[in-house]
């Protein structure tokens, strides 16, 4: 296979890694707006978790008020921009949109909303500015999607607002943890610059929150703590070898090659265990990364992957091959990955089993672990009287996201166990707005 | 194979599509290039005393993401002098015997007239046209339509030119007046042989948002300008309508105005244009319409059974009746086809907001229903509707009764006072005014949202992964 060579200069990388919904020119959205229905009481705002009023939105675009259209969109979603690109739109807005129904190519929403946003991000049209200060601090820990889009409905709120993050940059899984072809660095830190300059919160980056000491400092000198800290590393598998070189999580891959790009190395035949949508991108990157090979291993069936269809599809059309109904034993090799022991399984009674003496050993030389993230439990256990559910999930009143400690609210994948960034977006307004109910009673 | 050659008024064209006079009939060089193409004929840009234009001069109604539905201009007659487009003139007759060549004259005293249609019948032009159309700057002199919109100057002016017409004279009209037969009625009775209509509908297409002016602009201003393009066809049409059924006109129509295809051209003869002339189909696309034209008409003629042109001209014209002659016993009534309704209620919101709100949404499903009782059979939905033959208006009267305003008012049976029992609206449902406080501000709040169906089984499915 092969169909990519491996990247050797930033603008190779570019071309293997092309985004997928690359930028509209305006001929091309007069022409796409020009399509809408203006549906009432439209399904593609019902199927949008934060709500956007998107053929007002739409509209907007094809009289020429591009920057109306952007204030539509930033109205009900901080992550505007971001959102139009890494949203699974096919299942949600575009999946609604009533041209389905008539086998008519949908609406793209998507690149239409990215369209938008990104002109007026360009063009440093400021269409916020922070509320009249009411005297009240609050304390974000994690600058992602849902730290910042906490941030921002607070600083409009009139809240002092600073945000603790422990990396060096803001934005969180849309930087380091989204495939490079649905959207580039350049483009996240855009919309992160063009947010923090009109709503004026502070972020301090390199600064982990980890210690009981750090949470006391928080408690003490400000009136609420939003925790907006995703989840944690891979998963571990617990198996034999799994400490063995080549052997990495995808988060940490696919985090690496957002920040390295060209200058990481993958193997030549690469097999990614794991059948949600992390696996699929881990496998398409490895592909457009130039690997020979790249297999994804799966324990279930095809129909079983928790990934969406055209995940699967955008692996398969750059040459990923699927291996299902296998499980990983062990991970074999002399120091360095060489390949993976696996057993075939049957699923019985929706259970999956291991067929005794089906043991086989497909070569490779690099295993990327797709098998979902750890819940950040040790952290959390710090904050007296935090309850977390049985999955380690926060528990939290589902209209205003506060916590069981009434000081600390929570969203974003944290709470919910890990889901798309529009809604962390959708969660974190919810919880700005718990936390202004909240500090204006006391 | 169908005849698509006509005789209109004596002028003689393989076809009945002409250039109408324009830009695209500005020199001997573009009537060629287009008779080379297939047009039938050409009116020629108008002759008289040769004017300067401005730039720039012409300007644009874009609707949505189609550009030019509308289209204005404030470019003048010819700029060129007279005797260049005689020697074209003929030039072009030379090339092309059997195509109409006809010469449109604007021009002031009576001398001016009578020197310049002998001058043009001399150089070899099959017919005249004279340019009583013009809105804009030619009429702030005292010509174009400032004589169509003067019955007794046109009439006066067709008499000079029928002093010393030797090719037949086509009067060409403005739609700038209220009833545009009157000047065609006088076209008659100075003694032209045919008419033709519309020319440009005095107009503003458009003001520049930053500049403060008006399109298209001169250095920083702008004047109206002469309306035309495929947005003013329903206006050309009942002007057609109205001069064809007009018994004091009686004369051969060219019919002028928003026509880009074949179908445009088949409603123009149908309503009792014999010929049809054609200007920003061509500006916008070009001569090579014709190719598609001719053989849409072919293809019609061919389907129908029309031997000729003469066959369908004014075929529509029995059935366009006054108001008061249509069956008020005739019912309709909307009718949502359910398996092709794609849910985007359309239907709906134009019913409710600006008809009779006789369509109602229904929990658990969006796909909108009709209230029989309350649709007047308006027609409204299924305009808006954006799916093909999915809301169609069925008749449910039984087809026994025939009842005429006019028949209602020889039996004395209509409303005459302010509050008569007679009124039809009296006994239709409407809803309370204050039904409606509310209503809007709400529709998209989480809980009043239909069931949202989503396309496939196989995307809901996917839907519901995490």
């Amino acid at each position: 296979m092969a169909e990519f060579v491996p990247p050797t200069s930033e603008q190779e990388f570019h071309a293997n890694f092309a985004q997928l919904k690359p930028r509209m020119n305006n001929t091309e959205a007069l022409y796409e707006s020009s399509r809408c229905l203006f549906c009432f009481d439209a399904p593609c705002i019902q199927a949008c978790p934060t709500g956007i009023d998107i053929p007002q939105f739409i509209r907007q675009i094809n009289t020429g008020n591009v920057t109306g259209a952007a204030l539509t969109i930033y109205a009900a979603n901080y992550f505007g921009n971001a959102c139009g690109k890494v949203c699974p739109t096919e299942v949600l807005c575009e999946g609604a949109c009533v041209y389905n129904l008539q086998e008519v190519k949908p609406i793209e929403i998507g690149r239409l909303q990215s369209f938008a946003t990104r002109q007026v991000i360009e063009s440093h049209k400021y269409l916020f500015e922070p509320g009249p200060p009411n005297g009240r601090k609050v304390a974000i820990i994690g600058a992602g999607p849902a730290g910042i889009s906490c941030a921002c409905e607070l600083r409009a709120l009139g809240y002092g607002v600073d945000v603790f993050e422990a990396k060096s940059q803001p934005s969180g899984l849309t930087v380091h943890g989204v495939a490079p072809y649905k959207i580039t660095n350049e483009e996240v830190l855009a919309e992160m610059d063009y947010l923090q300059t009109q709503f004026g919160y502070r972020v301090q980056y390199n600064s982990p929150i980890c210690s009981r000491p750090d949470l006391l400092a928080l408690e003490e000198g400000y009136d609420a703590i939003f925790l907006g800290i995703g989840l944690g590393k891979t998963n571990a598998l617990l198996l034999p070898g799994e400490e063995r070189e080549n052997c990495v999580g995808a988060v940490e891959f696919i985090e690496q090659l957002r920040r390295e790009h060209h200058q990481i190395l993958v193997g030549r035949k690469v097999i990614v265990l794991g059948g949600g949508n992390t696996a699929m991108d881990a496998a398409s990157e490895s592909a457009r990364l130039g690997a020979e090979d790249v297999i994804l291993a799966y324990r279930r069936s095809k129909e079983d992957m928790g990934a969406y269809d055209f995940e699967y599809d955008l692996a398969k059309s750059v040459g990923v091959k699927g291996l299902f109904n296998v499980a990983p034993v062990e991970i074999v090799g002399n120091g360095r990955v060489e390949g993976v022991k696996f057993i075939r399984t049957a699923t019985v009674d929706g259970q999956v089993q291991a067929v005794p003496g089906s043991e086989f050993v497909e070569p490779c030389d690099m295993v990327i672990k797709a098998t979902g993230q750890a819940k950040q439990t040790t952290f959390l256990g710090l904050i007296p009287g935090l309850q977390l559910d049985s999955k380690g999930r926060i528990v939290a009143d589902t209209h205003t996201y506060q916590t069981t400690n009434p000081q600390y609210f929570a969203s974003g994948d944290a709470l919910n166990g890990g889901a798309e960034v529009v809604n962390a977006a959708a969660e974190a307004k919810v919880a700005a707005r718990g936390i202004h109910h909240y500090l204006s009673a006391r | 194979m169908p005849d698509l050659s006509i005789n209109f008024a004596g002028i003689k064209s393989p076809n009945p599509f002409w250039l109408a006079s324009a830009p695209p009939t500005n020199s001997g060089y573009q009537v060629m290039k287009a008779f080379d193409a297939g047009w039938g004929g050409a009116v020629w840009k108008t002759l008289g005393v040769p004017v300067v234009n401005v730039s720039s001069r012409y300007g644009g109604v874009n609707y949505r993401d189609k550009r030019l539905i509308g289209f204005n201009n404030i470019e003048l007659i010819s700029d060129r002098p007279l005797v260049d487009n005689l020697r074209e003139i003929e030039e072009v007759k030379k090339h092309f015997p059997h195509h109409a060549v006809i010469a449109s004259l604007m021009v002031q005293s009576r001398e001016e007239w009578h020197q310049i249609v002998r001058d043009v019948t001399s150089a070899g032009a099959d017919g005249i046209e004279l340019n009583f159309g013009c809105p804009h700057g030619m009429c702030e002199r005292g010509m174009g339509s400032a004589v169509g919109q003067e019955p007794d100057v046109l009439r006066t002016i067709v008499e000079w030119v029928m002093e010393v017409a030797q090719i037949p004279v086509i009067v060409k009209l403005t739609p700038n007046i209220s009833d545009v037969t009157e000047p065609a009625r006088a076209a008659r009775e100075g003694g032209a042989d045919a008419i033709s209509l519309i020319n440009t509908i005095q107009s503003i297409v458009g003001v520049d948002l930053d500049l403060f002016a008006p399109y298209p602009i001169v250095d920083g201003k702008g004047t109206n300008g002469g309306y035309c393009g495929p947005a003013v066809k329903p206006i050309a049409l009942n002007m057609v309508k109205n001069c064809a059924q007009d018994p004091y006109v009686q004369l051969p129509i060219s019919g002028i105005g928003g026509i880009e295809n074949w179908r445009d051209a088949v409603e123009h003869i149908l309503l009792g244009a014999s010929s049809v002339q054609v200007c920003t189909a061509a500006m916008h696309f070009g001569f090579g319409i014709i190719r598609e034209m001719t053989a849409g008409l072919e293809q019609y003629m061919t389907e129908k059974g029309f031997h000729t042109i003469y066959d369908m001209v004014g075929k529509a014209l029995p059935n366009v009746k006054h108001w008061e002659d249509l069956n008020l016993k005739y019912k309709v009534t909307a009718n949502i086809h359910e398996d092709k309704c794609i849910g985007c209620q359309l239907c709906y919101t134009a019913c409710e907001d600006g008809a009779h709100q006789a369509i109602a949404l229904r929990e658990g499903t969006r796909i909108p229903e009709i209230i029989e009782e309350n649709c007047v059979g308006c027609n409204l939905c299924s305009l808006v509707c954006p799916v093909e033959n999915c809301i169609t208006m069925d008749r449910t009267d039984d087809g026994t009764e025939h009842l005429t305003w006019k028949e209602r008012t020889l039996a004395g049976n209509i409303p005459t006072e302010f509050n008569d029992e007679r009124a039809g609206g009296l006994h239709h449902w409407v809803p309370k005014p204050t039904a409606a406080l509310g209503k809007e501000k709400h529709k998209t709040l989480p809980g009043k949202a239909r069931q949202l169906e989503l396309p496939t089984p196989e995307k809901a499915a996917m839907a519901k992964k995490e």
